[in-house]
């Protein structure tokens, strides 16, 4: 467990790795990384139940699967921060011969990694399986999930939210990251989607929402429901109501930033308003 | 010409299915998925033994391999079943992505492959599923010949750590391996040694390939007939032994030319020992309705088929 001071601290130092790397290569996504900087910090520092060291079977701790992996600049830099990996390898995200992908993949055994996600809509049904097989091995602890809300688009997702409403993986919490934009523009004007929560509900889902998703004590306690209420026959969605861009204020609250990296001037900008904490890699 | 007798024929969807039973009782580990074709894939037998090992995921192909993938997560060997056409068409990205880039120990089971598949049609014969799989990197892919040896393969990939692609059939065909034949991931299986031409051939197609052996004897043709189950890695050198002997090679598949065995054999004679080859297979079309034995007539996918295309490979020796 850490402090509320060396958590805020390290969803700051966190916002500076995501604008230094993605500036660094000129490329990658800093805009949902940066809306889901406060949920992973807390899920990873605050909530998971985690074993020292990585290994791919995960038997004894709780699970988490990034869907929506183009977010991996932050994934990266909580994984690092969490000891999975060399903070310094930050550095090589990106860049030919890295472990650190553009997309987070398993192929180069990055540890904290075990599913190759990008192609989007994929994560869950992995989750559900991690997720069964937590169950054969009589395996309490739980899988977390993260996923775009433009990204519930692709139908597979349906199936798996259909899978495990239906068959009762109820240790699965699957958030969704509902910053309401993607590519295109709104996600309302690129496909309107109408009530999440009505469709998860209508799936057989228990939905929880925190309204404040970029709120660290708001996220935790969403989360901790969340654990409250697994165990009880049904998966449990999260709606986490975040902004896209979220602590940079030219990035905030706009889908421009998706899949654009910042320029010189622009980094020192973000930089400035997230001044050092832990270190810069 | 070595003598090929039966006694019995059956499907290989129930080699299969006997394997995976039998890995039901031997390996805890084995668990099986299927996209409601439980009846089809004739996993009846798992699921009665082992109801908790087994995953009904309903008709939702693209989940399924994804649960799959997962499922490898916590030391799990899950088998998949479900037609070929929904098990790699369907799903190629979740297997590019989830499976096969992932490095995930799925098995990929595939029933109903090809034009014998019958009456359903196109929508249900793929004819490229072997193209797809092969070009997946770290795929095995295996396309055994009758009820022994796809039992003896479903049992043999349990214990290859790897995503592995195994393919089989609807429909019943003469039992003529050995019972007791141990499968080797990537080996070929010498059928009958002959000097006059390699007959390379795969899945259903290994048994016309050997009524074919039987016709050439009579023209005075002594072909050599080499299983190969394992299109993927391909035993490369049990075929250039054998065109080295040879001079040429007939190649046999229940698959579209394009990207198929014949295609990896050709690479291979390419990059070695160029080497005048015919490819008995469909020719870049999609299959219709019809009795399999009909589909096979029409498409050239049987033995006189296989005779034909020996006269014409060896007249360019």
């Amino acid at each position: 467990m850490s402090s509320k001071q060396e958590l805020s601290d390290l969803v700051v130092q966190v916002r500076r790795d995501i604008v230094r790397m993605v500036h660094d290569v000129n490329s990658g996504h800093p805009g949902g990384s940066l809306g889901c900087t406060e949920f992973l910090v807390a899920l990873y520092n605050e909530v998971m139940e985690l074993k020292d060291g990585f290994d791919m079977d995960g038997i004894g701790e709780d699970l988490f699967f990034l869907s929506n992996g183009h977010i991996s600049p932050v994934f990266y830099s909580v994984l690092a921060r969490k000891g999975y990996f060399p903070v310094k390898e930050l550095a090589t995200f990106r860049k030919i011969d890295s472990r650190l992908q553009g997309h987070p993949t398993t192929h180069e055994g990055l540890p904290g990694i075990r599913i190759a996600s990008g192609s989007l809509g994929q994560g869950m049904s992995v989750a559900i399986g991690a997720a069964e097989a937590k169950k054969l091995n009589k395996d309490s602890h739980l899988v977390f999930t993260l996923h775009g809300d433009g990204e519930l688009q692709e139908g597979q997702n349906w199936e798996a939210i259909m899978y495990a409403g239906a068959k009762g993986v109820d240790n699965l919490i699957s958030t969704v990251d509902y910053n309401g934009q993607q590519i295109d523009g709104s996600t309302d004007e690129v496909m309107n989607m109408g009530s999440l929560r009505d469709k998860f509900e209508a799936f057989g889902w228990e939905v929880l929402e925190v309204e404040e998703g970029n709120n660290l004590e708001a996220i935790i306690s969403g989360l901790q429901l969340a654990k409250t209420n697994s165990g009880k026959g049904k998966p449990v969605c999260l709606l986490l109501h975040t902004s896209m861009g979220h602590g940079v204020d030219f990035m905030a609250g706009t889908h421009e930033w998706h899949g654009k990296a910042p320029n010189d001037e622009q980094l020192a900008s973000a930089l400035e308003q997230n001044p050092e904490t832990l270190g810069d890699y | 010409m070595k003598k090929y007798t039966y006694t019995e024929k059956k499907d290989t969807r129930s080699g299969f299915g006997a394997g995976l039973a039998e890995l039901g009782r031997t390996n805890d580990k084995v668990v099986a998925l299927c996209a409601d074709l439980t009846p089809s894939l004739k996993m009846g037998e798992f699921i009665k033994e082992n109801p908790e090992r087994f995953f009904q995921i309903g008709i939702a192909e693209a989940n399924m391999m994804g649960i799959a993938a997962g499922l490898t997560i916590g030391g799990y060997i899950p088998f998949t079943g479900t037609f070929a056409n929904f098990s790699t068409g369907r799903v190629y990205d979740q297997i590019r992505q989830s499976i096969a880039y992932s490095d995930k120990n799925v098995k990929i089971c595939a029933s109903h492959a090809g034009l014998t598949l019958g009456e359903d049609g196109a929508t249900h014969q793929i004819l490229e599923d072997i193209g797809l799989m092969k070009m997946l990197p770290g795929m095995t892919v295996i396309n055994p010949c009758d009820y022994n040896q796809t039992k003896a393969a479903t049992i043999a990939i349990a214990e290859h750590e790897g995503p592995v692609y195994l393919r089989f059939g609807r429909p019943s065909i003469p039992i003529f391996t050995p019972e007791d034949q141990k499968f080797e991931i990537g080996k070929a299986v010498m059928i009958n040694e002959g000097k006059d031409v390699t007959i390379v051939a795969t899945g259903h197609l290994v048994w016309e390939a050997i009524q074919a052996g039987e016709e050439l004897e009579k023209l005075g043709i002594d072909a050599e007939i080499i299983n190969i189950h394992t299109i993927k890695p391909l035993d490369e050198e049990a075929i250039l032994k054998s065109v080295a002997k040879t001079g040429c090679v007939v190649t046999c598949e229940e698959h579209n030319y394009l990207g198929g065995l014949g295609e990896s054999v050709a690479r291979t004679l390419a990059a070695n020992t160029p080497t005048p080859q015919e490819f008995v297979a469909t020719m870049d079309t999609f299959g219709e309705s019809g009795t399999p034995a009909q589909l096979m007539d029409k498409y050239g996918l049987n033995s006189k088929a296989i005779v034909e295309k020996v006269q014409k490979v060896m007249a360019r020796k």
